[in-house]
């Protein structure tokens, strides 16, 4: 069965399901729908981008007491008064309210690195709990009744099984535009961010922004999911808010599978079916009164973690494979490319760069210049301060003192997505691939830059020709540098040679006038060595700037126009390769004096 | 609010602000050698008093039996392990800490009558059951999962917490404890009154955190904890075990945890669940030092500990809400001054 095939079944299934069954488990299906959306939220947000958050119930929390306050509250003031006359209404108001606060926790909280973010909404989950329990406005502990029943169409949705149909077409919507936006170029740029930040900057992603837009976007899920819950109970009170739920909705998403859009829903799925078993399980085993079910759930995860660390979803496809969906690479226009300037224009120039950690002299008094249609090789002995060049010029460093000149602008202090814009494109001397997406995504990634639709026109997919255009690019390039045969193939699954040479093609599909690569033939062999040389010849053909940081003496001397010798930080010999080569310098720095 | 309010206040805040600073330096600790944010800290506090109470009214401790079960299962789970790298002789020491120990703790407790003890013993008895749960906990839940990242690491300890708070509810029961106090004293401070336990609890800090800094200046082991800290591979290549450096740092966590939990339990009421709340504004001081310094992680959770004994005179409700937004300055602050380079994997 194909996976299309599948979603339809499962579909009817949902549709046919308040004909068939019995109350309780409507009800049951309506809460898991409801913890669904949540978890779909941390599945983006934790399984895909990496961060984790315990505080969504909060957010659930904002979405439905924002309805709740709106719909009841009497004597309001006439400028947000007229939003309480329709629940319609308020579904705007608790979105935009809960978007609000996330943004602005986000802008604190996404800056800092893995941990503190996690700690920052187990703080803000806490504090927003506690919050609604004391605010007397909001009932305080007993909370908010009287809330009204929702209207669709005419009809009154006061019965569970009419609700349930509104839950679950905004479950499955959600589900699927959040499925268009993750298959996008946003959606790369997000998930990019598991690789680390620098990678995903220097292919030009404001990653500050991908990290807020995939924050946002789980807060507004969680802001929907407590705007429908407020009109299915029509009560609220502080209870389902507090951190202990917001543990339990990551639990969802770690159990079910974070790192896929359906993860939330079988998370969703078995943990609240799990809950409703064992609450009525365990107080048989151990006597009346407490929660111990969460003895269980807390075991649960662990198992969960040790055994499958990425969830139930991976399991259960393993099970039952889906027979792959077509290669989706189409014919498409190619996209516009950047002027480039003649061969001979001085492209890169740095100037007397210095770089220091404390006490150490990386890089001093380092400069080099790099012209369009040239090949400039990097050597050195291993310490020689190269890479860290690299990281001065591609922005990831700031430089103590000095300047870097590109297309005869200055760019030191410059960030790397800045640089990137400009046509400065490289690879890393670790490989930082994203080693569960196929080659084709990690290349399009290189492409970003390239494309312009936004969240929005991705969700709804709207960007289709966009798309289409970047994704023919990025395996134009892949053909380009010889593996078309992987095309498809996760790239984790590629030896590593082959993800270096996934790297070039992934700084190719930027479009750049300077090219840096970084020990790009290491873990090559012969012949791919010679294929790679024979490409970035005609790479320098075309015009192409060309910086290159080699051990390799072999390729180094046969490819270079000119060569730049470090050692200890300091630029000692500059020339033709053949000059280079007989400096005794360069020989005393390779093979030590001879006396 | 009268300077004698203030002063009472100031010493109520002083003496919760020497707990949460105890497991503050824990938390940094665990985090620093380990790499683990140690969400199950406050457990140890609640079983170390409830375990201590438990005695005191003459009852066996359920952490008896937890010390026992999982004993047994890092027992099974060692035997497993040597018997399929056919390495049988390293088991002596695993069961001997891991059977026979418990074994003998139960007989111990089971034969003697632990309400009769003298409170100095019921402590200790107290500690020793609580403490080694630190290290078997390590063994069983995250040794598997060294090479983990922070946030598998992170969520696996809310899973911890939530079991161990449920046992503590399965043990103990949801009726708080409160014991008896280590001394009667009321000495009159300027008008005030300070009591003998308040003393006790900052002395007892006091002299804890000497300890401790004794320990990772002077010792041997603490030395390798630090080093363990600073460089996990580095230490490695100089002969430290990290599982070792892992399981030292979760017993003295344990043990912290527990002497916390020992030294308040005749000040408050003491609830299966009380931990996680003590354990959280531990956190909050040790974010203020950033999971790293320990001095500034001290000196944190003390401010968090009189912020807390002030706002529950001026707004008693919002206490809670105050002191978890602490927390939001402080980040701003990090995110500030703090520029982010991330280190290559």
């Amino acid at each position: 069965m194909s996976a299309r095939s599948r979603v339809i079944v499962l579909v009817i299934a949902l549709a046919l399901g308040p004909l068939i069954l019995p109350e309780f488990h409507i009800t049951l299906l309506n809460y898991i729908g409801l913890y669904a959306l949540v978890t779909l939220g941390l599945v983006l947000l934790t399984g895909v981008g990496g961060l984790t958050s315990f505080g969504q119930a909060a957010f659930v929390g904002v979405g439905a007491y924002t309805t709740a306050y709106l719909t009841t509250a009497e004597g309001l003031p006439g400028f947000v008064a007229w939003v309480g006359v329709s629940p319609w209404l308020t579904l705007p108001a608790a979105v935009l309210l809960t978007v609000v606060v996330a943004a602005m926790l986000g802008l604190i909280t996404l800056r800092l690195s893995g941990h503190y973010l996690p700690l920052g909404t187990i703080a803000w989950g806490m504090s927003l709990y506690f919050l609604f329990g004391n605010l007397s406005f909001l009932g305080g502990h007993t909370g908010l009744t009287g809330i009204p029943s929702l209207n669709l169409f005419g009809m009154d949705l006061k019965d569970g099984r009419h609700f349930y149909y509104l839950i679950w077409v905004l479950v499955l919507g959600a589900l699927w535009l959040s499925q268009n936006l993750l298959d996008s170029r946003e959606g790369r740029a997000i998930r990019a961010l598991k690789g680390g930040t620098v990678m995903a900057e220097a292919m030009g992603v404001d990653t500050a922004r991908s990290k807020m837009v995939v924050f946002l976007v789980a807060a507004g899920y969680a802001a929907l999911s407590g705007w429908l819950y407020a009109h299915l109970q029509r009560f609220v009170n502080p209870t389902p808010f507090g951190l202990h739920i917001g543990i339990e909705y990551l639990f969802m998403a770690v159990v079910g599978g974070a790192g896929n859009v359906w993860g939330a829903l079988v998370g969703a799925g078995l943990i609240t079916v799990l809950k409703q078993w064992l609450q009525d399980l365990l107080p048989r085993i151990f006597g009346a009164s407490g929660n111990f079910e969460i003895i269980f759930f807390g075991l649960l995860m662990i198992f969960v973690l040790h055994r499958a660390r990425d969830g139930l979803w991976p399991v259960v496809r393993r099970l039952f494979p889906a027979q792959a969906a077509a290669a989706g690479v189409v014919a498409a226009a190619p996209l516009p490319i950047r002027e480039k300037p003649v061969a001979g224009t001085v492209l890169l120039d740095v100037r007397d760069a210095v770089k220091k950690f404390g006490g150490l002299t990386a890089n001093n008094q380092m400069s080099l210049s790099v012209k369009a249609g040239e090949i400039l090789a990097l050597i050195g002995p291993n310490g020689a301060g190269k890479s860290t060049l690299f990281n001065l010029v591609t922005g990831v460093e700031p430089l103590t003192s000095g300047e870097v000149h590109f297309l005869g602008g200055r760019v030191d202090g410059k960030a790397s997505r800045e640089i990137a814009r400009l046509g400065m494109s490289r690879t890393f001397q670790h490989v930082r691939l994203l080693a569960t997406m196929s080659v084709l995504e990690n290349v399009a990634i290189g492409a970003h830059l390239r494309g312009r639709q936004g969240v929005f026109a991705a969700a709804f997919h709207l960007e289709r020709a966009e798309e289409e255009r970047l994704l023919a690019e990025a395996a134009r390039q892949v053909e380009l540098v010889g593996l078309t045969e992987h095309l498809m193939d996760p790239v984790g699954s590629l030896a590593l040679g082959q993800q270096r040479t996934v790297e070039i093609a992934r700084a190719l599909a930027a479009d750049p006038s300077l090219l840096l690569l970084d020990e790009p033939a290491a873990g090559l062999r012969y012949l791919e060595k010679a294929a790679l040389a024979d490409l970035l010849r005609k790479l320098r053909d075309n015009g192409l700037g060309i910086l290159l940081v080699e051990h390799d003496m072999d390729f180094v001397m046969g490819l270079a126009d000119s060569v730049v010798v470090m050692e200890f930080g300091e630029k000692i010999a500059e020339g033709l390769p053949e000059e280079v080569q007989g400096n005794p310098d360069v020989i005393e720095a390779y093979l030590g004096g001879v006396d | 609010m009268d300077l004698q309010i203030a002063l009472l206040l100031g010493q109520d805040g002083i003496v919760n602000g020497a707990i949460y600073a105890l497991l503050a330096l824990a938390l940094v600790l665990v985090f620093a050698v380990t790499r683990i944010i140690f969400i199950p800290q406050g457990e140890f506090v609640a079983f170390g008093a409830l375990t201590l109470a438990s005695f005191q009214v003459g009852r066996v401790p359920g952490t008896l039996w937890l010390l026992v079960g999982l004993g047994v299962l890092v027992a099974v789970v060692e035997i497993g392990i040597a018997t399929r790298n056919g390495t049988l002789r390293r088991l002596v020491s695993a069961l001997t800490w891991n059977v026979a120990y418990p074994a003998v703790a139960a007989i111990i407790i089971l034969l003697g009558e632990p309400g009769t003890w003298p409170l100095v013993v019921q402590v200790a008895a107290a500690l020793a059951l609580v403490v080694p749960l630190g290290p078997m906990v390590y063994r069983l839940v995250y040794q598997p999962l060294q090479s983990a990242s922070v946030l598998v690491l992170l969520i696996v300890s809310v899973a911890v917490h939530l079991a161990l708070v449920g046992l503590g509810l399965l043990f103990f029961g949801a009726e708080g404890s409160r014991t008896t106090p280590f001394s009667d004293a009321r000495l009159d401070v300027g008008g005030v009154v300070v009591t003998g336990q308040a003393l006790w609890v900052v002395g007892a800090s006091a002299v804890l955190i000497v300890v401790l800094y004794v320990f990772f200046e002077r010792s041997l082991w603490g030395k390798a904890l630090r080093a363990t800290a600073i460089n996990r591979t580095g230490a490695r290549l100089m002969g430290i075990s990290t599982t070792q450096a892992g399981k030292l740092s979760f017993a003295l966590a344990a043990a912290i945890g527990a002497a916390s939990g020992i030294l308040i339990a005749p000040i408050t009421t003491v609830y299966y669940d009380t931990g996680f709340m003590i354990g959280l504004k531990g956190f909050v001081g040790a974010i203020v030092g950033g999971l790293a310094s320990y001095p500034v992680a001290a000196g944190g959770a003390v401010l968090v500990g009189l912020l807390e004994s002030y706002s529950s005179f001026w707004a008693s409700a919002f206490k809670e809400v105050i002191v978890f937004t602490v927390i939001i300055p402080v980040l701003v602050w990090r995110s500030l001054t703090t520029r982010h380079v991330e280190e290559e994997e």
